[in-house]
């Protein structure tokens, strides 16, 4: 066992509705892969509407690096090419017909042929996006060399999956991904394992990859912790992520051949009537697996953890990148003078509510707000969840006036939006900071592009 | 309250812009949001928020002020009978104290409170809480007797010159309760200095002088007990008397974790250190004050607490905050011992290190800046 890096900044936010051990298969007809989930992908449509499709069958590339597909988790009809406003791609819906046809891309041994015919593989049968790179958090460019590839093995998010749980008999699988993975760097692939949360063997036993241990709260389980503790992102390198089940589809491709799209994700939140994990597909209609299993009211339905997912639609469907669904209480409620109350139930990292008689509570926590937005008034706070050597104000305040010395000067080539989640959560003047950090981030790829 | 609810729901359109009173927008959205807390979600990014709001935050501020408030009234009466060679129940003392220092709360909230609603319906925003604090913290900071005039003259001076032409709250560079009484201090000095000012209603034959007074002018004989200091049982500005009073508050600050134990234990130490020195090498009497009395004494314990810590004003940084609150206490007993001009240097200390708290951010920012690039540079060379 080497070193543990022991993270002492952070929070563990006591959410209600964690996900029973239980796994549970879930099958849907309807499936759809959304290109607004990959950031700075522009797609060109390769299908129509009516076509057949196969698993693996490419959907549609990216304008601006035409190598990169997109395909089909699932064998059926293309149903609807969806647009939103200003005409942008937001679905590709597909209704499965249930056969699970696969195309062929010819299973091999990483370790006996070369890097090209790794990434050919991997970018051919549509895998390759799984693989994402730092800084700007964007699909990895496979004619790039990565100085590391991270993998995180746990999850700190709250109520984020157990992927001990979900990686549990799959090791034959983790360790063929680990070893296509192995063969796209120069440098080290690191798999990121915690102190007391994992313990699975499919983890521990891994060849091929340099273990690194840490505890901590949330953000521990974040890439960039990872990363800037084990070998920091200086300006110019490049660092590709990805996470235990990407390296399982991997894994599947080498030893199978096909694009095989299942995941495991725990249903969770307070809304749930039972919190469990479903064996189902990337892109699945969420509408069946939720039904039966709400509670009374208005709900959001989160694709990925109350930090960092996206809202989606009763009728919408799993992110690509997402990892769990999380259903909480709307909060679309007035409150009466709801800022003077005692607050012995209003969950707080301060403690200027009552509610710290009682920290551990698990918390039913709603959308709502809890106040309006003003200016950034208070200081020092946002310092106490963020483990990393950032001055997160002024690198907020960097994105926010759109000084990109600053923001280099000021490390925004080694965070990612999710690393401001808690930033934001904890804030005082309620300001959408992961949205100003994905701007900054945004705004820094297209100037040094 | 759901008539309540109603009743706002009802007439809310009207003040929505384009309404018919779309004008005051702010000034109902204000109220409403006194009222409710507003029934807006989160679109993106966390969808769970913590409940804490500025609202929130400022009313903590305001709690941990009542304690100094309180015991302010108290002395306002027991000082006013003590000249007198009267001493009155506790709830006398309290009438008068009252009579006295109520009026000049409401003259500084009605006139920073108007100012503010104006500009914030000119610039189409939302009425911020800061001045819920700074409407308490100028009221603390006046001797007793002050006019009320001068009250609304140096609040009005404050909020406008000291934070709205810096484009309001969040924004100010100066404390803008210590702009107030610095306001003051130069305009109108014989009304916030002296011996005549610290006392209301003063028998004519009954000294006034505060502790910090007469420890300029060499007679430490007439020094009060370090006991009456630390309780507050002696003259001065309203709110500054008692340090346990104030150590109250800072407790309140410090567990809710609004105020920065940065900044508040830094200046303490910062005055200490200054003190020693000047134990060390006295050569007047004032210099011989055993250097935690220092801390005691004048408007030292009430700056710490709650004009340092002010998180716009200071320094934003971690490392800033502990340079910034040293200097604070460091120039804060410098000034007071040293210049004769200035009984209190407090006031000076703290408005100085606002100006320079922009600065010592900039260096711990350049220092992040510079790691970063040295350990570019070590990496480059390894390579």
């Amino acid at each position: 066992m080497n070193k543990v890096i022991k993270i002492k900044k952070g929070l563990d936010i006591p959410l209600l509705g964690e996900a029973e051990k239980v796994m549970k298969d879930f099958s849907s007809e309807h499936y759809a892969v959304k290109p607004t989930d990959f950031t700075g992908v522009f797609p060109k449509v390769l299908i129509k509407e009516g076509d057949e499709v196969k698993a693996g069958t490419p959907l549609f590339f990216n304008k601006y690096n035409d190598k990169i597909l997109f395909t089909a988790p699932v064998s059926g009809v293309v149903i609807e090419i969806r647009r939103g406003d200003k005409r942008v791609l937001e679905e590709i819906r597909i209704e499965a017909d249930g056969k699970f046809s696969q195309i062929d891309f010819g299973s091999a041994d990483p370790e006996k042929i070369s890097r090209e015919e790794v990434v050919e593989k991997l970018v051919k049968s549509g895998v390759w996006p799984c693989i994402r790179q730092r800084p700007y958090s964007v699909i990895a460019d496979p004619d790039t060399m990565p100085k590391a590839i991270h993998i995180p093995a746990f999850d700190t998010a709250p109520l984020a999956p157990d992927y001990d749980f979900i990686l549990h008999g799959k090791g034959e699988d983790f360790q063929m991904g680990l070893n296509a993975i192995a063969k796209l760097t120069s440098g080290k692939v690191h798999l990121n394992i915690h102190a007391e949360m994992t313990k699975s063997k499919v983890f521990l036993n891994s060849k091929n990859v340099q273990i690194n241990t840490f505890s901590g709260p949330h953000p521990t389980g974040n890439v960039s912790v990872h990363i800037a503790n084990i070998d920091p992102i200086n300006k110019g390198d490049i660092v590709w992520y990805l996470y235990p089940q990407d390296v399982i589809t991997i894994g599947r491709l080498f030893l199978k051949g096909v694009y095989n799209a299942s995941i495991i994700v725990p249903i969770t939140g307070s809304e749930v009537e039972k919190p469990v994990y479903y064996k189902t597909m990337r892109g699945v209609a969420v509408k069946n697996m939720l039904s039966n299993n709400l509670k009374e009211g208005k709900v959001r339905i989160i694709s990925g953890n109350a930090l960092t997912g996206d809202k989606i639609l009763p009728t919408g469907y799993l992110g690509f990148y997402h990892n769990q669904l999380t259903v909480i209480p709307e909060g679309n409620y007035y409150e009466f003078m709801g800022w003077a109350a005692p607050g012995f139930g209003k969950y707080s990292f301060s403690r200027a509510f009552f509610s710290w008689l009682n920290p551990t509570k698990k918390q039913r926590l709603d959308t709502n707000l809890h106040g309006g937005e003003r200016a950034l008034v208070m200081t020092g706070t946002y310092e106490q969840v963020m483990p990393l050597d950032i001055l997160p104000m002024q690198l907020l305040k960097a994105c926010m006036i759109k000084d990109i010395d600053l923001m280099e000067g000021l490390g925004i080539y080694e965070v990612d939006e999710e690393d401001f989640a808690l930033c934001e959560f904890i804030d005082t003047s309620k300001t959408e900071i992961q949205q100003i950090v994905r701007e900054g981030l945004n705004l820094m790829r297209k100037e040094t592009s | 309250m759901k008539a309540l609810r109603k009743q706002i729901d009802k007439i809310k359109p009207q003040f929505m812009p384009g309404g018919r009173f779309g004008m005051l927008h702010s000034t109902f959205d204000a109220f409403e949001t006194f009222l409710f807390v507003p029934n807006k979600t989160t679109f993106r990014g966390s969808h769970i928020r913590d409940h804490i709001d500025m609202k929130r935050t400022m009313s903590i501020v305001v709690l941990a002020m009542l304690p100094p408030l309180l015991f302010g009234i108290w002395n306002v009466g027991f000082q006013h009978y003590k000249s007198f060679g009267q001493t009155m129940p506790l709830i006398d003392n309290f009438i008068f104290g009252i009579w006295k220092v109520l009026p000049i709360i409401i003259v500084s909230y009605l006139t920073g409170l108007a100012i503010e609603f104006i500009f914030a319906q000119i610039r189409k925003h939302e009425v911020n809480e800061g001045f819920l604090v700074s409407g308490m913290l100028i009221p603390l900071v006046m001797p007793p007797d002050v006019p009320l005039w001068m009250v609304a003259v140096s609040t009005a001076f404050a909020v406008i010159i000291g934070k709205e032409v810096f484009g309001g709250t969040g924004m100010n560079i100066l404390n803008p309760a210590l702009t107030a009484r610095a306001f003051l201090f130069f305009a109108y000095p014989q009304d916030i200095s002296g011996d005549q000012v610290w006392i209301a209603e003063k028998a004519d034959a009954f000294s006034g002088a505060t502790p910090l007074a007469e420890a300029a002018s060499g007679n430490l004989t007439n020094l009060p007990s370090a006991f009456d200091m630390f309780f507050g049982f002696i003259p001065g500005s309203i709110g500054e008397t008692s340090a346990f009073a104030i150590l109250i508050g800072a407790a309140i600050l410090l567990f809710t974790g609004v105020g920065s134990a940065r900044i508040l234990f830094s200046v303490f130490a910062g005055g200490l250190v200054m003190g020693l020195i000047f134990n060390l090498w006295a050569v007047n009497d004032f210099m011989t004050i055993p250097a935690w009395q220092q801390l005691i004494m004048g408007g030292f314990a009430f700056g710490a607490v709650y004009m340092a810590t002010d998180p716009v004003t200071a320094s934003q940084t971690n490392q800033g905050k502990i340079i910034y609150g040293f200097l604070i206490g460091l120039l804060g007993v410098l000034i007071r011992v040293v210049n004769p001009a200035y009984p209190e240097g407090m006031m000076l200390a703290i408005l100085l290190m606002n100006v320079f708290a922009p600065l010592i951010d900039h260096y711990v920012v350049e220092a992040n800046i510079k790691r970063r690039m040295k350990r570019m540079k070590l990496a480059s060379v390894k390579l």
